[in-house]
């Protein structure tokens, strides 16, 4: 049994999501405040329905052997703080089951249980004790701690007083001095200065070599990639991936997070394309132009691609095609349908510049790739760009008291509705 | 010859058993009534220490008078009902002398509304610890009623030198006191227990926790004897456990009142009851209380 430092079966974690009373002001607010807060007393006595509970993870299963460092990735809300918290029995699982052979440390945050009117060597027990050390474990360590953190003058000096940057490293020196056989860690790394960043990240490439098992939930890549032997990638609650460091974050980085929003390419010998066409410019943009650049549900867009035909008399036009994160195509889109330029003549050689404009509450949110064809002669492949451009389209809009998980679906259109009432009594048929 | 072996040090027997006892950990939902968790309590009784300590240390820091405040808070407050209580209204106390009267009273009622208050409010005082690290959350509860044992003990100091004041002679039923002191410190965590509880779930309990103290404070022969409540209510009157323990107090070092009756074993009943209860209900919640808050 004790092959495995964690073994994690289908670990599932429900939670109710809010249906808060809505207070509205004035006296009948107040009536109808307090009629409401016994409904809501009642509603968090029974058991939630279906449609009040979303998953934080759900069916997460994985191993990890003794002595290996396990990093998990993902992005916000995809489920890593939920899963450390389970797996350091801050919270329960509402489903599956969790074993864990040998001693526990997690470290979720910097300074825990630290109080501010204690000196730094008193908090430096307490904070050792809350962390689950024993006074003699803490005694032998005093030293080393002390000296890892830099603050020896300070000793004596509520922690009140410490410059935000030492009393980061007094509470990560007794974090880091934790000797558990299985350390879980969250993005503790990303504090104090940059030195004592490398110090730290240095610390725990220590606790790795000395055979502990380690699981380091992070946002840092650099640090994961550096650190750990093996990732697995949560996303919306799930195991999206489980393997080798850089195969499992390489496939994060091209889903999840690589946004090109504009390409250039100023050498005309070097840029993309061949001997009939070769690109100069691409972006996409959002057409209102707010300055921002962010690009949510409803904000209409334009591609624009600048390139040199570099032969004369050619017919040529352009295809766009939208992917979304489940590499499912969107949509396409072909210039000569509608533009009468690259649609119906011949064009000479020189720079030119073509633009599709995409409306609002099209895409649903998520990542989308653009993959982008120049076509001759209405049919033939001529030049393909996999990764033209990349963007993350974000849901911004409110939707109070309702769901606030996206919807399914690869788009997203605002549709027109309309209800009549077509008689007024009902019979029986 | 057993002097060549060298003796195992203190660190080394730390580490033998560090790796010796081979824990396992299982993380499950448990469904129902799981255990109270005592054994998962008594590891961490360290932790209890550094708690308790921390709630001192950290109360008093930056104070001008320091821990002065231990003694002059039942000083002030003797005194204030004193002179309320003993020569405004002149509430009968059988012949004993009305600071005498009082101080008896407060010490264990000082110390049950300071450890429920202390209690109730953990939880949520400690939200940033216990959304961090793992440990029995019912330690948190269970260190403010221990450190109220500190502000006990300084009262109990101002007490004996009242009674030296007033020539009280110390009396052999003292010994009985321990009794009365487990009985409140039982029913102050049992209430804290519940409260703590409940105030996760509905921060209403902040609000009803003072005005329930202090609702219970008439109720309790603080400021006047049990004699002057009419017997028809006596019986109730006296389930109250603080009723007990206050007329144990006063008997004990004062000798006026009876040895406590029928119905201060039933009001320790109570107490088991809402102890018991309490520990099961704080434990369910534990599960879980972080995603509450």
């Amino acid at each position: 049994m004790n092959q495995y430092a964690i073994v994690a079966e289908q670990l599932t974690k429900k939670y109710r999501i809010g249906k808060a009373p809505t207070s509205r002001a004035g006296a009948k607010g107040i009536l109808q405040g307090v009629f409401s807060s016994f409904s809501y007393l009642a509603s968090s006595l029974r058991n939630p329905d279906e449609t009040e509970t979303i998953f934080a993870i759900k069916d997460i299963s994985f191993n990890v052997k003794p002595g290996e460092v396990l990093g998990v990735i993902g992005k916000n809300g995809a489920g890593k703080s939920t899963l450390l918290k389970i797996l350091s029995r801050i919270t329960e699982p509402s489903g599956g089951r969790a074993r864990i052979n040998g001693r526990v440390g997690s470290l979720l945050e910097v300074g825990t249980g630290f109080h501010p009117e204690l000196t730094g060597r008193e908090n430096i027990y307490l904070s050792g004790a809350i962390l689950g050390m024993h006074r003699v474990e803490i005694d032998r360590k005093f030293d080393e701690i002390v000296a890892f953190a830099e603050t020896g003058k300070f000793l004596d000096t509520p922690v009140k007083r410490y410059s935000s940057g030492m009393y980061v490293r007094l509470a990560f020196a007794v974090a880091a001095h934790l000797e558990p056989e299985v350390l879980l860690v969250d993005e503790v790394l990303a504090v104090g200065d940059l030195a004592f960043q490398k110090k730290c990240l240095g610390k725990m490439g220590n606790v790795a070599q000395e055979g502990r098992t380690v699981l380091f939930v992070s946002h840092n890549m650099v640090a994961v990639q550096n650190l750990c032997n093996r990732v697995i990638w949560l996303h919306d609650g799930k195991l999206q991936g489980d393997g080798s460091t850089s195969d499992v974050i390489s496939q994060y980085l091209s889903v999840s997070y690589k946004s090109i929003t504009e390409q250039i390419w100023d050498d005309i010998e070097t840029a993309p394309g061949n001997e009939r066409v070769r690109i100069h410019r691409i972006r996409i943009l959002p057409a209102n132009g707010d300055g921002t650049g962010q690009i949510a549900m409803e904000t209409p867009l334009q591609v624009e691609i600048e390139y040199w035909n570099l032969l004369e008399d050619a017919r040529l036009h352009i295809s766009l095609h939208f992917y979304n994160e489940q590499q499912i195509v969107a949509f396409t889109s072909n210039s000569n349908e509608t533009d009468p330029i690259t649609g119906a003549t011949d064009l000479s050689t020189g720079l030119y510049r073509s633009v599709c404009s995409i409306p609002g509450n099209l895409l649903n949110a998520g990542t989308h790739r653009v993959m982008m064809l120049f076509l001759r002669d209405t049919s033939k492949i001529t030049y393909r760009l996999d990764d033209a451009l990349s963007f993350e389209v974000l849901d911004l809009s409110e939707r109070p008291g309702t769901w606030y998980g996206k919807e399914p679906g690869v788009v997203r259109p605002k549709l027109t509705w309309s209800t009549q009432l077509l008689e007024q009594t009902i019979h029986n048929i | 010859m057993t002097q060549n072996i060298e003796p195992v040090s203190n660190e080394t027997e730390f580490l033998l058993k560090q790796t010796s006892d081979q824990h396992t950990l299982l993380i499950e939902p448990s469904g129902g009534w799981s255990s109270l968790g005592l054994k998962d309590l008594w590891e961490y009784r360290e932790l209890l220490q550094f708690l308790v300590w921390r709630e001192l240390q950290g109360a008093y820091r930056q104070t001008a008078l320091g821990l002065s405040w231990l003694f002059l808070r039942p000083a002030i407050n003797m005194l204030l009902l004193s002179f309320v209580f003993g020569r405004i209204v002149q509430v009968q106390t059988d012949n004993i002398p009305y600071p005498l009267f009082s101080l008896s009273a407060l010490l264990p009622w000082g110390y049950f509304s300071n450890a429920v208050l202390r209690a109730s409010r953990s939880l949520v005082e400690n939200m940033q610890v216990i959304s961090k690290v793992y440990f029995p959350r019912m330690i948190i509860p269970i260190a403010g009623s221990v450190s109220g044992l500190v502000d006990l003990g300084a009262s109990f100091f101002v007490l004996f030198i009242t009674m030296l004041i007033y020539n009280m002679p110390l009396r052999l039923e003292m010994l009985y006191l321990p009794i009365f002191i487990i009985v409140a410190i039982a029913f102050s965590l049992a209430v804290g227990l519940w409260l703590a509880t409940l105030s996760v779930k509905y921060r209403d309990v902040s609000f009803a926790v003072n005005f329930m103290i202090q609702a219970l404070m008439y109720l309790s022969p603080v400021i006047y004897p049990v004699s002057l409540v009419p017997d028809a209510f006596k019986f109730v009157y006296q389930l109250n456990p603080m009723t007990g323990v206050i007329q144990g107090f006063r008997w004990s070092l004062l000798g006026i009142g009876e040895p406590v009756g029928v119905t201060f074993y039933l009001s320790i009943l109570v107490v088991i009851l809402l102890l018991i209860s309490g520990a099961y209900v704080f434990r369910r919640t534990e599960r879980t209380i972080v995603d509450l808050l």
